[in-house]
């Protein structure tokens, strides 16, 4: 993002206040800190424009694939600023299949979703891929995808007749898998006509300055790029290279999202997790197991949070659904990924507890244990220091991986102390026993 | 066609080097962030140790499946790593535990010697936790074993100086641990070497949390350490050790309840797997694995990654 100053210099000076602002000044501060738009100024110059809108653009573009945003990232590492667009993950289905098949294979990509403490992890894509070579049933197989997914798809196809006929047998944006330096003119054609995203199939980074500079002197930028990595080492040095050329030295024709498409099994799956780790915007599979792809989804999920979140929760006492003086109590570390779990289970159990974290120096329960900072005077201190209970004469229950102190704890509060689960995931079964003796 | 602008990073710092074992083991050495040639060719690539228990009290009898009865005597089960590739075992003393067995200091180190000697392996020891308890057993430990250095995990910043004196006075590695914090990592190293253990024999153990555990803010951290020891920060150069046997504690890697979650233990062994790819990328010189499975494709990935010149 230019600075003040630079915008200031391409503003026409003249204070006409005419952009609600009472200076040129005033209103190239509001533009440096993206607050203001240029076109605000009506009588700012149309080069001037331009040699803006260069300035300003983000280093990787932002490119819509069926309602998924790719790219748009600004950093090359997740503690400096958060991730913007999270990868998306596609299975392929085969136009050789017929509608039954088609209808099932759907089925199956939609099994891939889990429910993970409020969110859900999915596979966001269906690419639906030319085996058969002849383009009315690869437009029938859009169509038999589409009337059983709402989701974005890819259409794959080296024939640039099918993918008119496939564009076509749909009123999504499919992303168009993709062009060659071969293909390149006739599928940027199809793209640019029917407003579809494109990826292009690129010879490696030096292959990807080749056909983006062909692409945009066409006129067309929604692009997506596959540098066609062959390995694991390649998928990591290609892609760093790329991205970093688009953050660190503006390099434009790198200033696209990048895919990959990975095939099946086990090798696949690594080269997926490189992707996510290091700047993919779409892996593509063959196939893709459920015990490969809840893992996979759950690193998603890691890598694209918000590093600025604290890891440690503040020593306290959480009410949790309207505890009053008879709910249970509970406690936990304030490791804050323990806490949201422990938290999110008792919600689920519908019963109202009074839940107590204990400073532990944002260590899980565990490993808080194993290094002296999960002893029981720290939990009766924090009892105390809370007044939890007095709060409620109900049972205090004790997470099961550390019953081994329930005895000097028992002690210390002078209560009795009830063993729960060693798992969170268990604790509304418990809760319910509990409360319904 | 418009020329690729070079992209190579101009770092002034290297990561220190620690030697292990007999000699024939050297982590760390990275002049660059992991596995890119083009700014820092290397053919040395991260350590990959197996995990062996003492008693299986605790230990996950979905792990403990996989080694085909071998886990019930530690030598073999250690023996059957090395027939795996890894280059390291990590023995964990959990009988030391009073609860656990109640190990003498002795036996300990008796079962450390032979696993030495079957293996000729390096070898990480971890205590039961107890410091008490665990001294002892580390001093023997490390009085028995004098052919091979070893690497004593693990002291923090409220209690080392116990467990340095006894890596001090046999020329042992010693593990930092700090965690999740770039600061700690950096407060460990000093506390170390002002107490007199030599830089070549400190590694960082940054706390790897599991993937779904944390992941993320370990990933950060090893970049963020990495980051800063290359540019030169000389109390964040240690090499690091990252333990992903934690992520056989994670529920939904272990869950063997819900179907459709598919094959719980291929599933634990890609969560392990994708917790010790995530270290490696972000930094790790050495990481700790329970399951075989996933072992061996860290092992697999880590010889493609690396530059073999
Ligand atoms: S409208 Fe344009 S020229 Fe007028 S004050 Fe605003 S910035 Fe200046």
């Amino acid at each position: 993002m230019p600075t003040a100053i630079e915008f200031f210099k391409l503003l026409p000076k003249t204070n006409c206040k005419d952009c609600g602002q009472p200076t040129c000044l005033a209103f190239a501060m509001l533009l440096s800190n993206q607050k203001a738009k240029i076109e605000d100024c009506p009588h700012v110059k149309q080069e001037a424009k331009e040699t803006l809108a260069e300035a300003s653009a983000p280093p990787v573009k932002t490119v819509d694939v069926g309602g998924i945003k790719m790219g748009g990232e600004t950093v090359l590492y997740r503690h400096e600023r958060r991730f913007n667009n999270p990868i998306a993950y596609a299975l392929t289905v085969s136009d050789s299949l017929d509608s039954v098949a088609i209808a099932e294979r759907v089925a199956y990509i939609k099994s891939l979703a889990f429910d993970r403490v409020g969110m859900i992890f999915k596979a966001d894509m269906a690419s639906i891929r030319n085996d058969s070579g002849d383009a009315e049933n690869f437009a029938r197989a859009v169509k038999d995808v589409c009337s059983a997914w709402d989701g974005p798809i890819v259409i794959e196809s080296t024939d640039a007749a099918c993918i008119e006929a496939a564009v076509k047998a749909t009123d999504r944006k499919p992303l168009i898998y993709g062009a060659d330096k071969d293909r390149l003119e006739a599928y940027v054609n199809i793209a640019k006509e029917n407003k579809c995203p494109l990826a292009l199939i690129c010879d490696g980074p030096e292959g990807a300055v080749e056909l983006v500079e062909a692409a945009e002197k066409m006129g067309f930028q929604d692009i997506i790029l596959d540098l066609s990595a062959q390995n694991l080492k390649e998928t990591l040095e290609e892609q760093t290279i790329v991205r970093r050329a688009a953050i660190k030295k503006k390099f434009k024709p790198f200033a696209y999202p990048m895919m990959n498409k990975v095939g099946s099994g086990e090798y696949a799956v690594a080269t997926a997790v490189m992707s996510t780790l290091k700047y993919g915007s779409l892996v593509i599979f063959d196939d893709l197991k459920n015990y490969e792809a809840l893992p996979l989804f759950t690193l998603r999920q890691n890598i694209y949070t918000d590093p600025q979140v604290p890891i440690q929760v503040k020593q306290d006492l959480y009410p949790i659904g309207n505890p009053d003086e008879h709910s249970p109590i509970m406690f936990t570390t304030n490791f804050s990924l323990t806490y949201f779990t422990v938290r999110a289970d008792i919600e689920k159990s519908k019963i109202p507890v009074w839940l107590q974290i204990v400073n532990t120096e944002g260590l899980s329960v565990l490993t808080a244990y194993s290094a002296g900072k999960f002893e029981p005077e720290r939990i009766a201190d924090a009892f105390a220091e809370s007044g939890v209970l007095s709060k409620s004469d109900g049972p205090v229950i004790i997470p099961g991986l550390v019953t081994r102190i329930s005895g000097k704890l028992q002690e210390l509060i002078g209560r009795k102390v009830v063993v729960g689960t060693n798992e969170s995931r268990d604790i509304p079964k418990h809760l319910r026993e509990l409360t319904s003796q | 066609m418009t020329d690729l602008p070079p992209v190579n990073e101009k770092y002034t710092g290297t990561i220190g080097e620690v030697v292990l074992g007999k000699g024939d083991y050297i982590v760390g050495g990275a002049k660059g962030m992991p596995f890119l040639s083009f700014e820092h060719r290397t053919n040395r690539r991260p350590i990959v140790a197996g995990e062996v228990y003492d008693t299986l009290v605790d230990y996950p009898e979905l792990a403990a499946n996989m080694f085909d009865g071998r886990q019930k005597d530690p030598v073999e089960w250690a023996y059957m790593w090395k027939t795996l590739g890894v280059d390291m075992i990590c023995v964990r003393l959990a009988s030391l535990d009073p609860a656990k067995g109640g190990t003498t200091p002795e036996a300990a180190a008796e079962l450390v010697k032979k696993i030495s000697d079957k293996t000729g392996l390096p070898i990480i020891v971890s205590g039961c936790g107890i410091l008490d308890i665990d001294i002892p057993a580390f001093t023997a430990i490390s009085a028995a074993v004098t052919d091979s250095r070893l690497i004593l995990s693990k002291v923090d910043e409220d209690e080392y100086k116990k467990l340095a004196t006894v890596a001090i006075a046999n020329n042992h590695v010693i593990i930092g641990f700090a965690n999740l914090d770039v600061n700690l990592s950096k407060q460990m190293n000093i506390l170390l070497t002002d107490f007199g253990v030599k830089k070549e024999n400190i590694l960082t153990d940054p706390l790897m949390a599991p993937l779904g555990m944390g992941l993320d803010y370990s990933y950060s951290v090893n970049e963020r350490i990495r980051i800063s020891g290359l540019m030169g920060d000389k109390m964040l150069q240690q090499p690091l050790i990252c333990d992903c046997t934690d992520s056989w504690n994670v529920s939904d890697a272990i869950n063997e309840e819900d179907p459709s979650l598919g094959d719980a233990r291929l599933r634990a062994t890609w969560w392990e797997a994708m917790t010790a790819m995530s270290a490696i990328v972000s930094g790790a010189d050495m990481v700790i694995m329970r399951g075989p499975g996933a072992a061996d494709m860290v092992l697999g990935y880590c010889d493609e990654l690396r530059d073999v010149i």
